[in-house]
């Protein structure tokens, strides 16, 4: 089994259509022991649907802007664990002002939270659960990025937020590689979560997608990202650091379209 | 489960799920306008109707409800059918 007896934090779970969720169901399957964290109203959705996974994990809270929720979640896992030897990252959010066509004059505190919330947030989480990683004798994050190299429709800020994201990932990658922490972002094509549907212009995504992807794409289908995702939790990517990797049917590689008329 | 108990159980879930006032809930009331729902909420709702009544909600399904009474619609369909 890829993932067996690793110790794995999972964050973002919010309903089964989560790429989190999936992560999750994948992870048990493999053999991996995980606790999921929730945030704040959602967290009773993620404790309703941790029970639909095929061993019902706990769900610690963690909005990860609190610091004294980070340190109760250490406390936690250093008593269950006394080790983490993984995380997922799914965590993002940005103000409605940020979002949705209004990049003009969103104001710098919401194009901040974006930032905070989304990108900064996963130096939050390495940096809390360095001490657990070290004990584990080194480890891999991995976080969930939406490829912001080109100027999306309506995605606004929380493009920007993305591609710092994807910025962070490296440094982090600088500064634990000599812990032999890995650090890597997976840069998935649209999936129809919770999250996705909250983005307005979300069906232009979607129509792009299916046209120009050589492998297609079903925005239904969360599976293949939770697969690389394990992927590069598990001891398979062992040099691999600082990456995003693209789960995007190979959309990214693809500049008009297919050929076909 | 005959209608009126479907109604009954939605409206436990309503009040026990979702925090709603048990007063204001008729079958007619429209989820976001009438009783406040968010879009949080109205995952939560749907979760809540698969898990309490054993019924798979598709998403386009989902989609077209607007009222309680539309939600005991899909439930009374899934359970027949």
């Amino acid at each position: 089994m890829l993932l067996k007896d690793k110790r794995l934090l999972i964050t973002g779970v919010l309903t089964d259509d989560s790429i989190a969720w999936h992560t999750a169901r994948i992870a048990q399957e493999q053999g991996a022991e995980i606790v999921l964290t929730g945030f704040g109203r959602g967290i009773s959705l993620t404790k309703r649907v941790a029970s639909r996974l095929p061993v019902a994990p706990d769900v610690v809270e963690l909005d990860i802007n609190d610091p004294a929720h980070m340190e109760a979640l250490v406390a936690d896992l250093t008593g269950r664990w006394g080790a983490v030897d993984g995380a997922l990252h799914s965590i993002a959010f940005a103000p409605e002002d940020a979002l949705g066509g209004n990049f003009l004059n969103t104001p710098a505190a919401s194009a901040s939270t974006a930032f905070v919330t989304s990108a900064f947030s996963y130096k939050t989480l390495a940096v809390g659960l360095l001490p657990l990683l070290l004990k584990a004798g080194g480890g891999s994050l991995v976080t969930l990025d939406f490829d912001n190299t080109q100027a999306w429709p309506a995605y606004d800020w929380m493009g920007v937020a993305k591609s710092a994201l994807e910025s962070v990932t490296r440094y982090l990658a600088r500064d634990l590689g000599p812990h032999r922490i890995r650090v890597n972002a997976v840069s998935a094509g649209p999936l129809a979560t919770v999250a996705a549907k909250n983005i307005p212009g979300f069906s232009q995504f979607r129509h792009v997608w299916a046209e120009r992807a050589p492998l297609g794409w079903n925005v239904d289908d969360a599976s293949p990202v939770a697969q690389m995702i394990c992927v590069l939790l598990s001891d398979w990517a062992p040099m691999t650091s600082g990456e995003i990797i693209h789960v995007d049917g190979g959309f990214h590689a693809i500049a008009a379209g297919r050929g076909e008329e | 489960m005959d209608r009126a108990t479907v109604e009954a159980k939605m409206t436990d879930l309503l009040v026990d799920e979702l925090g709603l006032d048990r007063g204001k809930i008729t079958m007619g009331a429209k989820f976001e306008e009438d009783l406040e729902v968010d879009s949080l909420g109205v995952v939560e709702l749907l979760m809540a109707l698969e898990d309490t009544f054993g019924v798979s909600i598709p998403d386009e399904e989902a989609e077209s409800i607007t009222t309680v009474g539309q939600a005991v619609d899909v439930v009374m369909e899934k359970l027949a059918g």
